[in-house]
């Protein structure tokens, strides 16, 4: 299996496309099929995956443009690794639980497109090829959105695309600049990621280039202040739509920093932390206040999903092997944890078709094992010891306090802020009496749920307990970036930032 | 002072002349045979067109390029031989789309076709000369021949689009004849590569007045070109005409015209004229954002078209602006990756076209036409939605390429200005492109059994929209091999 990644994006498209033939009535077998055997390639992958080399594995390279530098050129590392399972994984789950009936078919095949757009993005390694699947991945969301979305799902629909669109056309001018530098400071062409991670630029040029990235990026995650479509997005979507948005297409936001900008340009990024945090502070603490102001369940979890998002761009920008290797771990806990906190609200909407909490109280009555699952999510998502998100959060914050004490002390507001709002939400949802006639008679989840559901419990509270097995490739992938870092920084105080490891600190 | 002119066969390299010459004798032909037998069918006609351009085409790939022929006012260079087959291969594709299922009055008379040819040879001679008069020549034979071609589609709309686009047309001419007087005044030359040296020989001394001539030759080719403020012909002329003719004439007249314009301003902006280079800047950004504005508010997705196709051609005269050989290259590839898209975008209109007013008065073809495509026609909703995500510039699909190396170019000749002006654009102009999505995907359907969107397809119409549509899909394949061969025509030419 040499062409593991390739088959790994391109199975699912072929999928797809195939899928236009199949019956109307099997379509759903055929969507979880396609999605367990992706998933199982996914894993297959991790099994032959070599957790203690830090670069690139299974590389593929194919000549496309060869004038123009630009390659099929995918790899994988300790960093894409798993965001890889995560994507193929958050897809079978979401299609186990899929509750839609109108248009299944079209909804099966604009998943399958999607889940190779997400696969492709996190596996790229030619700037070009990431660009491709970036934007290609708005057209299947936008379509999902738009045709099973709310009443106002048009509006919300094409926001998410011209937001992001408009982002990424700024990126590319930025991936033009680059491919143009490196060509003349080498005389050839390439829009290979690990070349540009090889050039050295002056201060000036990174500066701007990073500017350019950054603003790219970061409407996907969606950074304050651009994250205004988010929340029409979540707020309209369908659920299978909010839970892949919130689990895997905000990730490639940061996934992006983390191979894009950062080891790009780190003088920049060391001199843009004060920036960037900033932002990610307000982000943090101005959105979990949002989030408690909500009437609407999906509301609340759309804006304590930015407010996360929050912490992760600050460990990113922690430029240290704690911040970064948390972050990414985050990315993963959150996409488990929001994934099923979607989903949950997307089983109380389709027996009641609202979302107000205020229509709910007293659910742990009529629905107990539901009730169950809700509290152990909830539980995660304030991130609760021996659950996913502490190990992320925790590790995350660590990494900053050692670039600001006050700023992480902060940042830690957001736990209390979102216990808050959570355990809010819970308790006017599910404790008390049952009040309202209509709730009476509601049926607990079903099988095909509960199996969704459990299947996210049991992550959640598995790499909460014992992480080890993920976290290690993650961290050695990250420790050598980081240490490349810093032997390719130019300025000082770059250099005294990003400190490689954690050992040689202290042998200095 | 005339010398005694003695003129062999030899000297005048009559090969230079071949491919139009074919084209004109073609169209003679079909007149011929329309002569000796009337009321044949319009396949006949039809295909007998498509044997005469393939036969042009053979022409003009067999041509040496570098070549000068009859009275040196020929010039074969590489841009000649590019945009020749750009020419012929849009031509190709076009004249099949009269192949419709429904009968339309213009493709019953063998007079239209052998106008079409004549067009073809008019526009082939503009893109094959650096003479001005030559130059002018071809480009009124064009005209003439397209505004009559406009006209036989014969509906009010029609004759109104036909009048108005001769009217303007006549007063570009007019600013045209000036230009190439002005010209003549400095230099005492119509050649181009005369007034280049005689301008480089006295190091610009006239320049004053040689800009008011290139003020004239900006206003003549934007009329062409349909670059604002000479834009308002456009989308009016679109309307009116059928899709297919409005289809081709969003994409060949501006190819010949960007060669002209190439040619016209290339050896200006090489020799650095800035006033020219200023000038150009602000009517390429100006043409970008206002057609794009503009299409955001149209209720036709034909009138959208059209603006959008007068914002791509802004897009593609910065390349002209920028006149590094990459991106006179980027031109070339732009273009014909966008011809493919946009004939394919026009083809499935006109495959929709339907003579009652169901859902306007006035339009054919409102966003609300489209609504709820795709649960009535699937494959058709797919295609044309492909096309629109396609010229929005979404990758990997067929435009995208264009604009990456356009806008490359733009970054490489240090316009990163201009290159970001031009990724706004592109994400102000996918917002009218998604209307079309949204009406085609995320609507209900109003009153509609689907029938209208096939009205008139058949099978060679079929054809041609599924080949359009492979190419835009798998265009990555092919920019490698056009580049290389667009980039070594354009080099050779000294562009």
């Amino acid at each position: 299996m040499d062409h593991i990644l390739s088959v790994l994006v391109f199975f699912p498209a072929i999928a797809g496309l195939l899928g236009f033939v199949v019956s109307k009535e099997s379509i759903r077998a055929y969507g979880l099929s396609v999605a367990a055997i992706e998933f199982l390639l996914s894993l297959w992958l991790w099994f032959n995956f070599d957790g203690s080399y830090p670069g690139f594995q299974f590389v593929e390279v194919a000549p496309l443009i060869p004038s123009f530098g630009i390659n099929w050129y995918l790899g994988v590392d300790g960093i894409s690794l798993f965001i890889v399972i995560l994507s193929t994984f958050i897809t079978l789950v979401g299609l186990i639980a899929l509750s839609i009936e109108k248009d299944l078919k079209n909804m099966i095949i604009s998943l399958l497109f999607l889940e190779m757009t997400m696969v492709g993005v996190f596996l790229s390694l030619d700037a070009i090829i990431f660009y491709i699947f970036w934007e290609l991945s708005l057209v299947p969301m936008l379509y999902i959105i738009g045709a099973w979305g709310g009443n106002l799902r048009v509006y919300a629909a094409v926001k998410f695309f011209l937001y992001t669109f408009a982002g990424s056309l700024i990126m590319l001018v930025g991936m033009l600049v680059m491919a143009y530098l490196y060509h003349e400071a080498t005389g050839v062409w390439s829009f290979s990621i690990t070349e540009w991670h090889r050039l050295i630029l002056p201060e000036g040029y990174q500066y701007w280039l990073f500017l350019a990235f950054f603003i790219g990026l970061a409407i996907k995650v969606p950074m304050f202040p651009f994250h205004t479509w988010l929340p029409y997005a979540h707020g309209q979507a369908p659920t299978i739509g909010s839970v892949i948005l919130a689990a895997v297409l905000l990730k490639m936001g940061t996934y992006g920093m983390v191979r894009l900008p950062l080891p790009m340009f780190p003088d920049a990024a060391v001199h843009m932390i004060m920036p960037v945090a900033v932002l990610s502070l307000i982000m943090i603490i101005y959105t979990a206040m949002v989030a408690y102001a909500q009437e609407d369940m999906k509301q609340v979890i759309a804006y304590s999903s930015i407010s996360h998002m929050g912490v992760i761009v600050l460990g990113t920008f922690a430029m240290n092997p704690e911040g970064i290797a948390g972050s990414i771990y985050l990315m993963l806990g959150h996409g488990v944890v929001s994934g099923a906190l979607f989903m949950l609200v997307g089983v109380i909407y389709d027996r009641r078709h609202t979302k107000l909490m205020s229509e709910f109280g007293g659910l742990a009555h009529v629905m107990p094992r539901y009730a169950t699952i809700m509290g152990i999510m909830v539980m995660a998502s304030v991130g609760l010891p021996l659950t996913v998100n502490f190990v992320g959060e925790f590790l995350s914050l660590a990494g900053f306090y050692q670039i600001s004490h006050t700023m992480t002390i902060l940042a830690g507001t957001s736990i209390i802020l979102g216990a808050v709002y959570m355990l809010t939400l819970f308790k006017k949802s599910f404790f008390g009496e049952v009040t309202n006639e209509a709730n009476k008679s509601l049926k607990d989840l079903d099988g095909k749920e509960s199996m969704a559901l459990w299947t996210l419990v049991f992550v959640t509270v598995w790499l909460g307990v014992y992480p080890k097995p993920v976290l290690g490739p993650i961290n050695t992938s990250v420790e050598s970036l980081v240490s490349f870092m810093h032997k390719k920084a130019i300025t000082k105080e770059a250099k005294e930032t990003i400190r490689p490891t954690v050992i040689e600190r202290e042998a200095k | 002072m005339l010398e005694p002119i003695s003129v062999s066969l030899e000297t005048l390299n009559l090969s230079t002349l071949a491919p139009m010459l074919v084209a004109i004798v073609g169209g003679l032909g079909i007149l011929v045979v329309d002569l000796i037998k009337k009321d044949l069918d319009k396949t006949l006609y039809v295909m007998l067109s498509i044997l005469v351009l393939f036969v042009d085409l053979g022409a003009v790939i067999g041509q040496q390029v570098g070549d000068r022929g009859f009275f040196d006012v020929m010039l074969i260079d590489g841009l000649a031989v590019i945009g020749q087959v750009v020419i012929l291969v849009a031509s190709m594709l076009f004249i099949p789309l009269a192949l419709t299922s429904k009968r339309f009055h213009e493709f019953s008379y063998p007079e239209f076709f052998a106008l079409f040819l004549f067009m073809v040879a008019g526009f082939q001679f503009m893109v094959a000369s650096d003479n001005l008069i030559l130059i002018f020549v071809g480009l009124e034979t064009a005209s003439l021949a397209l505004y009559t071609l406009i006209a036989l589609h014969n509906r009010d709309k029609a004759f109104e689009a036909a009048i108005k686009y001769f009217v303007m047309g006549a007063l570009a001419a007019g600013f045209y004849v000036m230009g190439s007087m002005i010209f003549y005044a400095v230099s005492g030359s119509v050649e181009l590569y005369k007034i280049a040296e005689v301008l480089k020989a006295d190091d610009y001394a006239n320049l004053p007045v040689l800009l008011i001539g290139v003020a004239f030759m900006i206003a003549a080719l934007g009329f062409k070109l349909s670059m604002v403020p000479f834009h308002t012909w456009t989308p009016d002329v679109y309307e009116g005409a059928s899709a297919s003719l409005a289809g081709y004439m969003s994409v060949v007249p501006k190819i010949a015209g960007f060669v002209v314009a190439m040619r016209i301003f290339g050896f200006l902006i090489q020799a650095d004229v800035v006033w020219l280079r200023d000038v150009l800047y602000a009517a390429v950004v100006i043409t970008m954002t206002l057609a794009n504005i503009m299409a955001l508010v149209q209720h036709d997705v034909k009138r959208m078209l059209a603006f959008s196709s007068i914002s791509h051609a802004g897009f593609v005269m910065a390349a002209i602006m920028i006149g590094t050989t990459q991106a006179n290259s980027a031109l070339f590839l732009y273009w014909i990756l966008f011809l493919f898209t946009n004939l394919g975008a026009f083809a499935m209109l006109w495959v929709s076209r339907h003579k009652a007013s169901i859902w306007h008065e006035r339009y054919d073809h409102p966003y609300e036409k489209f609504s709820g495509m795709i649960s009535i026609m699937p494959v058709g909703a797919v295609i044309m939605a492909l096309f629109m995500l396609s010229l929005a510039g979404v990758p990997p699909f067929s435009l995208f390429w264009g604009k990456l190396y356009v806008m490359s170019a733009a970054v490489n000749a240090d316009y990163i200005g201009l290159a970001i002006i031009m990724a706004i654009n592109s994400a102000i102009s996918a917002y009218y492109y998604l209307k079309l999505i949204v009406y085609m995907f995320l609507r209900a359907p109003e009153q509609n059994d689907g029938t209208v969107y096939v009205q008139n397809a058949s099978k060679p119409l079929q054809t041609i929209i599924g080949f359009s549509a492979f190419l835009t899909v798998f265009a990555v394949f092919a920019v490698e091999p056009m580049l290389q061969i667009i980039t070594a025509y354009v080099q050779a030419s000294g562009f």
